[in-house]
């Protein structure tokens, strides 16, 4: 039952999104053909058709000068699917993290809306660590990453450990707490590196924007130009990051507690856990991953904060919705997350061919098919119902 | 009575779900003016059956005839056009409504079709409770009224759209014995007035009060269906069990030794900071069962949550052990030798989404050899669950399954197994038979004999004067939070139910 409900539901709602938001494509372009067109140059644009290319390609073994064989081509950088692709695997880690960020806090019953607070206080520490360490102590490029990427995790913690705490301690809720912990970071960030402020670039007098990372701190490209942002090493952290959710919450102490206070708080209390604790712990381990993603992204290919980028950042609150779809479990939220890197890769401006489909209404494409997700999600009681109707099974108690 | 004709008839009627027969080949029928009850244990197949009568599923095979005609119940609505009225046993009333307002909701009396006509509506309210003679407040708000009262709006309510046959699903579950001989009154009433009911229940005693007929189920099965008059409860307990029952607990003189549990002077507040325990004083010895009687609401929450770490103490000692352990927590007393069995196994003794293995590791997954620095070995949970599963014989589930699928009496078999196996010195007992049938009952009963004989001292805390009688070795009543006296087990329980209102001899003092 479980599992039905868990693949089954999700998938229904995904379909059922697309099938609304393609009435609204419908009305815009004005025929059918053209909305099955749009459905596929969103697909190309988030270069997921990269996939299709399948043949007897080969890649290099490491350290060595061997090739096998590998299903894709991956010398294959330049072609619009590969470098469409590269951006949607980019925008994909980040979404992971801050899914995680959410979800984690979801299995200890909290709803954490901070993930993207916690998310700019991951950027806003990496860049200040990155660009103002050097100054007083050189270190090496790897140790750099290293230090600036600890860092952003302790200052993403750090912020959401402040609504645990008070939910622990007070009972302040945490949805409150974490909004206006969003707001704060927002403004201190805007303080930060806007005009005036004392991180702000040195270079341009007028550009609200921090200095850029130095060179050594950046992650390496390894796939696609790095002048114009190639897939980076930061991809490596999104699956073990979602092995270590699974793990931390199956196969820990903590994770069995974060568990039965998320399920039953009275419960936990009875059982001499204390909930208060936990929920410090599952808002601060919440805010690590989020943290994280700041890092990844600052390091990876932002390089530098302006205050238009901390005040139109949506990473953190799509976050929500991957969690919402995911259903808090570590390979749903990898599929959800990339679900919607590939949505908003595929709708941007940049990637959806404008003879389709209007670019300037792309961007509002992507968000109607978004939110269409999340409300059906909301409404995932009734996809239940339906589901149930149609098989005819029994409900999930038997009273007798 | 026995030549009235039967109003509605239930032929071979047979329901599967996937690996459950829930009921099978079942007849039923109730006569005009009857109240026929239908008993048998959690899971027998009580409710599907009935579910089956209301339209909320349909059965897979036979037939449900009214008045001799073959009908056919689709949905909630079928049945009540049919006449057909439902108490449930979770009360589907809105709270902040009044009672005549959920009376007529649905099939309100309305002013040109639009407007609801308030003053209509009261009037059909207040005529219907005086026909039928019952006492209540049209006007007052659901979420003021008692839970009795509440379930006179149900049937009211059921009442009011002409329903002339009630199915009343374990009525009495949440009623004090006062409102439960009230409602007995009512439902005379009600059969004097030529309705038939049907009366779900597992209690053999009210059962024997208050039906015409009764007609057992068991394992989905119809085993009989005989007559009221001239049965008796050991009769009625083994046709539900299937085999004979100890109604009676067996058990053999206390032989106290060491006290184990010491409570002096304690003082303690509940959650909206009144004092509901104040200076109560008593100890435990090893091997003897201390019963705590009293009428709900008198301090006994506040003092066990006390007892075990779950509360603060405002003032006084709790010793376990000799050691004192006031206002530790909930992880030390434990450590210290506390087996818990709490009141609200559902709220506070499961967490229902984990499986029984998780559940059974509450207290000491953080320790050898369930977890080792924090890292947790779930196949030594499994492991250690299968064994107590086999020994308390929890059924319906493997160590994976949720505890919310299994039923009342193996939930609270878990509970048992758990606080049992951590070999606990103290087990304190807090309605441990709530809400469970005879065979459960008689588990629970003969296996907290069995620990007092092993040498812990038990503390038993029931609402159950009958509980309380058949198993203390000595009884102490709580009122108003302070002991109003001890008395030794074979005290009457007119004497015990006086104690219990504050009208005994001597005590009050203090």
């Amino acid at each position: 039952m479980q599992k039905a409900g868990g693949l089954v539901a999700p998938l229904l709602t995904v379909v059922l999104a697309f099938l609304i938001s393609g009435i609204v494509i419908l009305l815009t372009t004005g025929n059918v053909l053209d909305t099955l067109k749009t459905y596929r140059a969103i697909f190309r644009g988030s270069g997921l058709s990269w996939f299709f290319d399948v043949g007897s390609h080969s890649i290099g073994v490491p350290f060595s000068s061997a090739h096998v064989w590998f299903p894709w081509n991956t010398d294959d950088v330049a072609s619009l699917a590969a470098s469409n692709l590269e951006q949607t695997l980019i925008l994909w880690v980040p979404l992971v993290l801050t899914g995680l960020a959410v979800a984690f806090a979801f299995r200890c019953g909290l709803f954490n809306i901070g993930g993207q607070g916690q998310y700019l206080a991951g950027s806003i520490a990496a860049v200040l660590i990155a660009t103002e360490l050097p100054r007083v102590l050189d270190l090496p490029g790897i140790l750099l990453i290293v230090v600036t990427v600890v860092g952003a995790m302790l200052a993403g913690a750090l912020l959401a450990g402040i609504a645990g705490f008070l939910k622990g301690t007070v009972g302040a809720h945490e949805v409150i707490t974490t909004i206006m912990l969003n707001w704060i970071v927002i403004w201190v960030g805007s303080y930060f590196f806007g005009l005036g402020g004392p991180f702000q670039t040195k270079a341009f007098a007028s550009v609200p924007s921090s200095e850029d990372v130095p060179d050594k701190a950046k992650l390496h490209v390894f796939w696609g130009d790095p002048a114009l942002q190639g897939l980076h090493i930061g991809i490596f952290i999104a699956i073990p990051a979602l092995v270590l959710y699974w793990l931390i919450l199956n196969r820990t102490t903590l994770g069995y507690e974060v568990r039965a206070v998320g399920h039953n708080p009275d419960a936990a209390r009875y059982g001499g856990i204390s909930v208060g604790r936990n929920y410090f712990l599952a808002m601060a381990i919440a805010g690590t991953f989020a943290g994280l993603a700041g890092a990844i992204d600052v390091l990876g290919w932002e390089f530098r904060l302006d205050i238009t980028l901390i005040q139109s950042s949506q990473i953190g609150f799509i976050g929500i919705a991957v969690a919402l779809l995911g259903r808090n479990t570590a390979v749903g939220v990898g599929l959800a997350a990339l679900l919607f890197a590939a949505l908003d890769t595929g709708t941007s401006t940049r990637n959806l061919d404008p003879t389709i489909f209007n670019p300037e209404l792309a961007t509002s494409l992507s968000v109607i098919i978004q939110g269409l997700i999340i409300l059906f999600v909301g409404a995932d009681l009734i996809v239940l119902l339906v589901l149930r109707r149609l098989r005819r099974r029994r409900p999930r108690t038997v009273a007798a | 009575m026995s030549d009235a004709p039967a109003v509605l008839e239930l032929k071979g009627i047979t329901k599967r779900f996937p690996g459950v027969l829930a009921n099978d080949a079942v007849d039923f029928d109730l006569r005009r003016g009857e109240v026929h009850a239908l008993l048998g244990e959690n899971g027998a197949g009580k409710s599907t059956l009935m579910n089956i009568l209301y339209g909320l599923y349909h059965p897979d095979e036979g037939q449900i005839l009214m008045n001799g005609q073959v009908v056919r119940m689709s949905s909630p609505g079928d049945a009540i056009a049919r006449g057909i009225g439902m108490v449930h046993q979770h009360f589907m009333l809105i709270p902040v409504m009044t009672v005549a307002e959920n009376i007529v909701l649905a099939v309100e009396p309305t002013r040109s079709g639009i407007l609801l006509d308030y003053a209509a509506a009261r009037q059909r309210v207040v005529e219907l409770a005086r026909a039928f003679g019952f006492a209540i407040d049209p006007e007052a708000r659901i979420e003021d009224i008692t839970v009795g009262q509440q379930q006179r709006v149900e049937i009211l309510k059921a009442l009011y759209r002409r329903a002339d046959i009630l199915i009343l699903d374990e009525p009495t579950a949440v009623l004090t014995p006062q409102e439960a001989i009230e409602l007995f009154g009512i439902l005379r009433n009600l059969t004097r007035e030529g309705m038939s009911i049907i009366f779900i229940s597992h209690k053999l005693n009210e059962v024997l009060e208050i039906a015409d007929r009764v007609t057992v189920l068991r394992r989905g099965k119809v085993v009989e269906t005989l007559p009221a008059e001239g049965a008796t409860e050991e009769e009625l307990a083994r046709l539900m069990v299937g085999r004979e029952v100890l109604l009676q607990v067996d058990k053999g003189a206390a032989a106290p030794a060491e006290t184990l549990l010491r409570v002096h002077n304690l003082h303690v507040r509940d959650d909206r900071g009144l004092e509901q325990v104040r200076g109560v004083s008593f100890e435990v010895r090893a091997g003897e069962i201390v019963g705590i009687a009293g009428i709900d609401g008198n301090g006994q929450t506040e003092l066990v949550d006390a007892i075990v770490g779950l509360r603060t103490v405002e003032t006084g000692q709790i010793e376990l052990r000799g050691h004192d352990v006031t206002n530790e927590s909930a992880r030390a007393h434990y450590d210290e030798g506390v087996g818990h069995i709490p009141e609200d196994r559902q709220r506070r003794g499961l967490v229902l989404e984990f499986s029984i293995a998780e559940n059974i590791a509450i207290h000491d997954y953080g320790k050898a050899p369930a977890s080792r620095f924090g890292w947790l070995y779930p196949k030594r949970l499994v492991e250690r669950a299968r064994s107590l599963i086999r020994e308390f014989d929890i059924r319906g589930g493997s160590p994976q399954t949720r505890a919310s699928s299994l039923s009342g009496g193996n939930q609270q078999k878990v509970i048992l197994a758990r606080e049992i196996a951590r070999d606990p010195s103290v087990l304190i007992a807090a309605q441990p038979t709530r809400g469970l049938d005879v065979g459960a009952i008689e588990f629970v009963h003969k296996r907290l004999v069995e620990e007092r004989d092993e040498g812990r001292a038990v503390l038993l805390v029931s609402l159950e004067l009958d509980e309380i009688l058949s198993l203390s070795d000595r009884i102490l009543v709580i009122f108003e939070g302070r002991i109003a006296g001890e008395y030794p087990p074979g005290t009457s329980e007119q004497e015990l139910g006086l104690a219990m209102t504050g009208a005994a001899h001597g005590e009050q003092a203090a």
